[in-house]
């Protein structure tokens, strides 16, 4: 059957990108720091295990994009949209529901919209959940991972006010949508700022181009404590409500892995799922099938936990002191 | 003219920031993990030359500007504008001296220059890399000296100063490339 391809691909076949674009010497250090994870979480008795990279339903988050394909069952005359895991969240908190204990996975996770020095498509994740862990004990162990695997200085932990504060010298916390538009203005982002009424958007950026770059130059740095408007999936604060127990590691300017005290409360949950879903009408975006499933088994039950996903091919980065993520994978997208 | 999204932000496109057109040099997509995407540009301002970086929201777009290159003979000054020639056409344009700046001093009668037009003016004068021009003064220097010890100050017939060997004398046409300003030899005759 001849198919009509759109230009892209025939530019692209045009090139015959055939060679890696990771020497292979960097893929077997790649083998090896795999290798040393496994054995880490083996030590500990945390459980491996293998979940669906296609799914029924994906996030809801704004900010996350789904590649979604259609699978023509042969058993059935419907085809049915199944969406490629932005990560193993979901499935794996099903697990957990279900008694499974502590688990870990490394798997490739995919990602529409993102490409980049530091974003392929698609890439390898490593995610694990601590069964009787909060945020705090979970930081403790990715930290000792983190040593492990690069060789590091313990980590230096701030929440992220004391990084806004230190940094910026604002209250990320306290800051209005008018201080926090002044502020960017005052580091050259006017025509973002003039348009902008997410106080979020605006932290995100003077985040990641003004405090991001500061942070975890010598030693890993793991920042705690978002404000509870970026708290995706985890627990809100019990001692202070304008917090979630969220946290997210940075080393060398690298976001490398963000963990969350897992919310466990199935009607806060499918709250903020709809509540995604309709920031997503807001802005154009199309609304996202919800996870039912994953609702069903809060309902059931989830233990007390906390889970960290973080990004192996920025680790191998990290550790092979490389610039970009073409360098550690394989193929990167424009060859695969 | 058209308006660029920030995923067709790529080096070379020309886009309009502050009433200047400008030149994308370099993008770089910026996104946290559980957040709002970013393009990190890097852009040249094609009239002051300045190089900046600027932050969109990943979706943005942006006026495209209308910058095309264009290769033209230089024909002559009348001393306020500086008159160029399309040699298919013998179209004539004059840029003034905001957009010769510069390389006023590279400009010789029947050489091909870039000429960067913006809306049909130019903005730019861009002169071959290489140009070939008549020395009309420099020491006489000392004969014999083939190694280039230094070197000596010579003004060429548009009144670019540059260093040449102590060999080179009065009279002399010498090739020298226009992007460091640096000898490169005696023209070939």
């Amino acid at each position: 059957m001849h198919v009509v391809r759109d230009i892209k691909m025939t530019e692209q076949n045009s090139q015959s990108n055939w060679q890696p674009s990771a020497v292979i010497a960097t893929l077997k250090k790649r083998a090896q720091l795999i290798r040393s994870i496994r054995e880490f979480f083996y030590r500990k008795d945390v459980l491996e295990v293998d979940t669906p990279a296609l799914s029924h339903a994906t996030v809801t988050d704004q900010h996350l994009h789904s590649f979604c394909t259609r699978f023509d069952n042969p058993m059935s005359p419907n085809t049915t949209e199944l969406f490629l895991q932005t990560s193993p969240e979901f499935a794996m908190k099903r697990l957990l529901c279900a008694g499974s204990g502590s688990i870990y996975q490394i798997c490739k996770s995919f990602r529409n919209e993102e490409a980049g020095r530091f974003h392929n498509p698609e890439f390898t994740m490593l995610e694990w959940y601590r069964v009787g862990y909060d945020h705090h004990g979970l930081m403790t162990e990715v930290d000792e991972l983190i040593q492990l695997i690069l060789k590091t200085e313990p980590a230096e932990r701030m929440t992220y006010q004391q990084a806004f504060l230190q940094h910026l010298n604002c209250d990320p916390l306290t800051a209005s949508l008018d201080e926090l538009r002044a502020l960017a203005s005052r580091y050259g982002y006017q025509d973002i700022a003039a348009n902008e009424s997410s106080k979020d958007t605006l932290m995100m950026l003077l985040f990641s181009q003004h405090i991001e770059p500061h942070i975890g130059q010598d030693r890993p740095c793991l920042v705690y404590e978002f404000p509870a408007s970026q708290a995706a999936l985890a627990k809100i604060s019990k001692d202070n409500p304008l917090v979630a127990e969220r946290f997210e590691l940075y080393f060398k300017g690298i976001e490398l892995a963000n963990g969350f005290h897992e919310l466990s409360d199935a009607k806060e949950q499918r709250r903020r799922f709809e509540h995604d879903n309709q920031t997503r009408l807001s802005q154009g975006l199309q609304s996202m099938p919800l996870d039912k499933n994953l609702i069903a088994a809060l309902e059931h039950g989830l233990p007390e936990c906390a889970g960290v996903a973080l990004g192996i091919d920025r680790l191998l980065m990290l550790a092979l002191n490389c610039d970009s993520i073409d360098q550690v994978t394989a193929f990167e997208y424009n060859r695969a | 003219m058209a308006n660029f999204s920030t995923n067709e932000f790529k080096a070379g496109l020309k886009i309009m920031l502050d009433g200047e057109p400008c030149n994308i040099l370099e993008n770089e997509f910026v996104k946290p993990g559980k957040g709002q995407a970013f393009s990190r540009v890097k852009i040249r301002k094609l009239i002051t030359g300045k190089v900046l970086e600027k932050t969109f929201k990943s979706g943005e777009s942006v006026e495209g500007a209308d910058v095309i290159d264009t290769e033209l003979d230089y024909l002559y000054t009348d001393g306020e504008f500086w008159h160029f020639m399309n040699n298919e056409t013998f179209e004539q344009i004059a840029a003034d001296e905001k957009a010769v700046g510069e390389n006023v001093k590279w400009l010789v009668e029947n050489d091909t220059c870039t000429i960067t037009l913006w809306n049909g003016t130019p903005i730019v004068v861009q002169p071959a890399n290489f140009v070939e021009l008549e020395i009309t003064d420099t020491d006489p220097g000392l004969k014999g000296d083939t190694a280039g010890t230094g070197g000596k100050p010579a003004t060429l017939a548009t009144g670019a100063v540059v260093r040449v060997p102590l060999f080179v004398q009065r009279g002399e046409v010498v090739r020298v490339d226009t992007r460091n300003g640096e000898y490169v030899g005696r023209a070939q005759k």
